[in-house]
């Protein structure tokens, strides 16, 4: 394994450069599932390569299901999750929607499968690049979604997905979204945490009371007749209530013991804000840099990251309220045919609930890969109006 | 922010230099981020990669526009590609050439090293073709970008190939700076007018 440390100029030997793919198998190891099946796909491929390195060459306990498809890969993990194991899958694109059957099954027999996506668009038109409509179309699957922004984010949130899919009162799948070939083939530092006190104070045992078990006979995913799917139907959506509050204890305890802040929505520069961008994913990284640039040139701008988009956080609400900006640009990598940018429209839905009224102004940008510069932001933070798509 | 765009052709390693740079950078105690414009490439198409160095995180992920650096490892690219897009007057160039100017670079700040030879010499071939991607770094480090240690620490763990180390110190000692093409014909006209005074001369 070829790996750069940083001995001797931070002091500390946990520090390398590494891509977010390899970051994802990384959290992955650390996690130590019991089970593993995925199938290749660009740009998720290196998350496949680096796990099975890594199992073979650890003598890792785990076991690497070599599937033939997507669909399988998924099939796979739920199996094995039924019967009370930590379980990973990773995909991308065609290969999410090929599982999506399996997607849904999974968050309402409430596996805690965590997952990791790479973004990238969906054809006709062969695309392998950026594009959030892959994991947005399986948004009402029930799966707990997050998008990160850097290789330490990806890491960090596979580490916290584990702990809060896992969680009694939760026990429902996570994905970790992070974008196809800007994320997954990036090199960037990564603090990596100490493995033993992940395992020892983070993680606890896997303990699932509807695991398959010899000693108490049942079965799982039987026919369930209208007088009761709606219950399990609303189980699910307590379980997702709670998720809100377990993400939160998560990440509190994960700054406690590793010492990085996460939050369901960061905040960038917003307090005094006269404009707000939202965005998702690398694009919020980058809008950072815009939002410098704008604040140098005396432009108040601040910035929004929706890092956690299911549940969707209450806390957006919250800052939208006592943000003196007037107008929130929301960026969308995706579009809904027929409706719009997805993000902004949940984003306008919980304004209008709440009765806060901000001009929302939805911009569609960085599709299929686009190239979206700090550049592009800082002239897309300009634009008024209800919807328009950069480029065109 | 320090930009370095690399110019090859898809199996020449320009990625692998973008990373190896980026983790040299990253061994000085810097910020760093190296990334690969990804096309529909294969071997031998014209492929295009960047690190980007910082003292502060790397935020951008977006294609690198304005270089500040331009390494290129196929001389031919200089006619192919567009090497010289958001470069200006301080952009700084190195070429695997053997110290020529190429026309579409008269108005740059340029450096040159004949990575090509410097394999061929040692050995260093991958698939029967000279490995170009450790030479040029190690002609890069010679102007100023990352330490010469740290790079051939970032090599080391890379590539197994012990040649691949005396490569980039060979042309850390080989680079050399290319003549402004308009100093040098500034001064073949001032020797024209000398020989041309010297015949009245004789007349």
């Amino acid at each position: 394994m070829s790996i750069a440390t940083q001995e001797g100029v931070t002091g500390q030997d946990h520090r390398v450069f590494v891509t977010g793919c390899e970051a994802v198998a990384r959290a992955v190891m650390t996690a130590k599932p019991s089970v593993i099946a995925s199938y290749p796909i660009t740009p998720q491929t290196e998350i496949v390569e680096k796990l099975s390195l890594f199992i073979g060459e650890n003598g890792s306990e785990c076991q690497f299901i070599a599937v033939e498809s997507e669909h399988s890969a998924l099939s796979a993990c739920i199996g094995a999750s039924s019967c009370g194991v930590r379980t990973f899958t990773a995909t991308s694109s065609h290969g999410l929607l090929y599982m999506a059957e399996m997607v849904h099954w999974a968050a309402i027999a409430r596996l805690p499968i965590v997952m990791a996506n790479a973004n990238r668009a969906l054809g006709s038109g062969w695309n392998i690049w950026a594009d959030h409509l892959d994991a947005l179309s399986l948004r009402d699957a029930g799966w707990i979604q997050f998008f990160a922004s850097s290789v330490q984010e990806v890491y960090d949130t596979i580490l916290i997905a584990f702990r809060v899919a896992e969680n009694e009162g939760v026990m429902l799948p996570a994905m970790v979204n992070l974008d196809g070939f800007l994320l997954t083939h990036i090199n960037q530092p990564l603090n990596l945490v100490d493995d033993d006190l992940y395992i020892s104070e983070f993680l606890d045992d896997l303990k699932m009371e509807h695991a398959l078990n010899f000693d108490s006979p049942h079965t799982l995913g039987t026919l369930i007749a209208p007088t009761d799917n709606y219950r399990v139907q609303h189980d699910r959506k307590v379980g997702m209530e709670r998720a809100k509050t377990v993400i939160r204890e998560a990440e509190e305890e994960f700054l406690r013991l590793f010492g990085r802040a996460y939050s369901p929505v960061p905040e960038y520069r917003t307090d005094d804000a006269e404009v707000l961008l939202v965005a998702m994913g690398t694009l919020a990284k980058e809008a950072e840099e815009a939002v410098d640039i704008m604040r140098f040139r005396g432009i108040k701008a601040g910035l929004l990251q929706v890092r956690q988009f299911r549940p969707f956080p209450d806390e957006i609400i919250d800052i939208l309220e006592r943000s003196p900006a007037d107008t929130i640009v929301v960026v969308d990598r995706n579009y809904s045919g027929g409706c719009g940018g997805i993000l902004a429209q949940e984003i306008k839905a919980r304004l209008y609930s709440a009765d806060v009224k901000r001009e929302i102004v939805s911009v569609i940008a960085g599709l299929g890969g686009q190239d979206i510069s700090a550049e592009d932001l800082v002239e897309i933070v300009k634009i008024r109006g209800g919807e328009y798509w950069w480029g065109i | 922010m320090i930009e370095v765009r690399f110019h090859s052709r898809g199996g020449q390693g320009g990625a692998t230099a973008a990373k190896i740079l980026g983790m040299a950078a990253f061994l000085d105690g810097k910020y760093s981020a190296s990334l690969a414009v990804y096309g529909a490439e294969r071997r031998g198409a014209a492929v295009v990669a960047g690190t980007r160095i910082s003292d502060s995180e790397v935020r951008r992920y977006s294609n690198l526009k304005s270089p500040d650096y331009v390494v290129i490892l196929d001389p031919v690219l200089v006619e192919i590609a567009d090497v010289t897009e958001g470069a200006d007057a301080k952009t700084i160039f190195l070429i695997n050439n053997r110290g020529e100017r190429p026309a579409a670079l008269e108005d740059f700040i340029l450096y040159s090293v004949d990575a090509t030879t410097i394999s061929l010499d040692l050995g260093l071939k991958v698939a029967g073709t000279p490995v170009l991607n450790t030479p040029m770094l190690g002609a890069l480090a010679k102007l100023g970008l990352v330490k010469q240690n740290s790079l051939k620490k970032a090599i080391r763990q890379t590539y197994s190939e012990p040649k691949n180390i005396k490569a980039a110190d060979l042309a850390h000692e080989r680079v050399v700076r290319v003549q402004n093409r308009r100093f040098i014909l500034e001064e073949s006209e001032e020797f024209a007018e000398e020989v041309y005074e010297t015949i009245e001369e004789a007349v």
